[in-house]
């Protein structure tokens, strides 16, 4: 080698090494951006809400089951401190669920150290923790988002969210516990964004609950001010608390009569998610025409009867 | 998401016992222990502890307190009779109070609890914790100033017993309540010491009203329950409603008729028993006495 390359040949060696050094020590996807929802999964649960006693494609236990039996709607009017009360960060994925997501960057050393993510429902705000930091201890306090750190698996990001406060699985009463913990994984296919969420919760679910969630990038997005303020809005007993005493609720079976399915598959459990199922089916009959939530594909053009 | 500082303290690598501190808000730490929750506010005047635990714990206890503070424990304050909440007394003093025999330290608990603890009949194991309180209250709220911060105690009537108190520690915006609210367990009607379903949600409506939210039902004032995790409003509200309406279905029975055995073989608790420690069968029979209770 001659003097004159030597130089060279450095500069390209520390150009080289300054290259690798930039590229990330992981696998890395950029969630950056406003993402708007897609409904084309679920639309006519999470655009108008669900039917009240449907428990459909949900494995839950009998205790869960009573619970969501016993939810009276005017619980979120008559108590007060219902009124303002957020998605939990499982269930905001869902609904009203125009997303903004930016990235947290260790100024001294480059390294990504969380995601931070806000909807428009409620305004919530989640910060997806990414320093390997360890989850807070058992007696801390529980919140509507909960407490999340992530890691890399390839180009998927899997999230563990724990230290939720008890919210719904489904937002006719089904609960979910605060005991649950949550995992998400999140998949970025060029403009489009699927979080596939599995809730583990020992109180209520019998198995794990696997949902998915699409959004597509949408750089013209304004999220506003969602804004809530409680007030008394009916008059009230001191202490009151809407429900329906067990046995008693008499709108479980319109989702049945309405969708022509048999009353037994809308309660719900592990047992309805499977295929197996369907034998059991065997006198079920379509309706003969949809009549009910038929167009259902954004928030506005939902058709009620 | 707001989350609090985890300064959090183990006490327990020096005892090889599960105490825990943890700084909730303002000038108000929660010591976890093997006994249950204890509060503490500390400040340049001295410390007040809210519910002592148990004597065994009293050494680990104060080994946590002195992890915030030197001072000496100038208050003490009882929320119930029961023995985890002041069995500690003497010996967390006699551990951490002042030097001084003029600034004996003042320990509070409505009247009602050393009542219970003189009554005949009465556990000669409490003659200890009886002799400990010097600051009983009848009129509520008792308030005073300390540190710098307003600390009022409030009697809840007839609830867990007929001698709980609640404290508001009002600048740190915290309350402390004792076994009226425990958010992993079904609360104890303790109807022979007074108890009643009826009071305890008058007591935990009480919290309510006194506990105000952060924005979106969140923080705001935090509760420090008698066991169990931090919480705040929201927190007690899901209890307070599985309180009522558990409460409600045993109504709805006893109207039909049912006797107290029929009653617990209706299971009215079924849907809260995966989510609540504790018997269910004790919860519902205390519900079922506390309502079928002849009044005087």
């Amino acid at each position: 080698m001659s003097k004159t390359a030597l130089p060279m040949f450095a500069t390209m060696l520390g150009m080289s090494l300054g290259m690798l050094l930039s590229m990330p020590a992981f696998a890395q996807v950029d969630f950056s951006g406003e993402w708007a929802p897609l409904y084309h999964e679920d639309a006519p649960e999470r655009l108008p809400g669900p039917e009240l006693g449907d428990y459909t494609e949900l494995p839950l236990n009998d205790a869960a089951r009573l619970r969501a039996d016993s939810w009276d709607a005017d619980r979120i009017s008559v108590v007060e401190q219902y009124q303002c009360r957020p998605h939990g960060s499982d269930y905001s994925m869902r609904g009203l669920g125009n997303m903004r997501v930016w990235r947290d960057i260790d100024p001294a050393t480059q390294r990504l150290t969380a995601f931070r993510t806000h909807m428009l429902a409620w305004d919530s705000e989640r910060t997806i923790y990414m320093d390997g930091r360890a989850h807070p201890p058992e007696y801390a306090n529980h919140t509507w988002q909960g407490f999340s750190t992530a890691v890399w698996e390839g180009n998927m990001l899997t999230v563990t969210t724990t230290h939720l406060k008890e919210n719904y699985i489904r937002r006719n009463g089904v609960p979910r516990s605060d005991q649950a913990t949550v995992t998400e994984h999140w998949m970025r296919h060029g403009d489009y964004l699927t979080v596939v969420t599995v809730i583990d919760d020992p109180v209520f679910l019998t198995e794990p609950l696997v949902r998915s969630d699409n959004w597509y990038l949408d750089p013209g997005q304004h999220i506003g001010i969602f804004g809530c303020e409680h007030a008394p809005e009916l008059p009230k007993a001191e202490g009151a608390v809407p429900h329906h005493l067990p046995g008693t609720n008499p709108f479980l079976r319109e989702v049945s009569e309405w969708y022509g399915l048999p009353y037994e598959a809308t309660r719900g459990g592990a047992e309805t998610l499977y295929p197996e199922y369907r034998q059991k089916l065997t006198g079920y009959k379509a309706p003969p025409k949809c009549d009910r939530y038929c167009t259902c594909t954004t928030l506005f053009d939902c058709n009620l009867r | 998401m707001r989350y609090l500082t985890f300064a959090i303290v183990c006490a327990s690598c020096l005892w090889g016992q599960d105490v825990h501190v943890f700084p909730v808000q303002g000038n108000v730490s929660m010591i976890v222990g093997p006994g249950g929750n204890t509060t503490v506010q500390v400040g340049k005047e001295g410390i007040v502890v809210v519910d002592t635990q148990t004597a065994a714990a009293a050494p680990q206890v104060m080994a946590a307190i002195r992890t915030l503070s030197d001072r000496p424990i100038l208050w003490v304050i009882n929320t119930s009779v029961d023995a985890d909440h002041m069995g500690g007394n003497e010996a967390l003093i006699r551990l951490g109070g002042s030097t001084d025999a003029s600034e004996r330290a003042r320990v509070v608990a409505h009247e009602n609890v050393l009542n219970r603890l003189v009554a005949p009949g009465a556990a000669q194991t409490r003659v200890g914790d009886a002799a400990s309180v010097n600051d009983t209250y009848f009129r509520s709220p008792k308030d005073f100033l300390f540190n710098g911060e307003p600390v009022m105690v409030y009697h809840m009537p007839a609830a867990h017993t007929d001698g709980d108190s609640i404290v508001l520690f009002r600048r740190s915006d915290v309350l402390s309540v004792g076994d009226l609210f425990t958010p992993d367990r079904y609360p104890v009607l303790d109807v022979a010491n007074g108890g009643s379903v009826q009071g305890l949600l008058d007591g935990l409506n009480k919290i309510l009203e006194m506990a105000v939210a952060g924005k979106y039902q969140e923080g705001g004032t935090f509760v420090i329950p008698g066991h169990g995790r931090l919480c705040d409003e929201a927190d007690v509200v899901e209890f307070r409603d599985m309180v009522t309406i558990i409460r409600d279905r045993v109504q709805d029975m006893i109207k039909k008729g049912m006797t107290l055995d029929q009653v617990k073989a209706g299971k009215p608790s079924r849907d809260y028993d995966t989510q609540y420690k504790g018997s269910p069968d004790v919860f519902v029979e205390a519900i079922y006495k506390s309502l079928t209770a002849r009044k005087l």
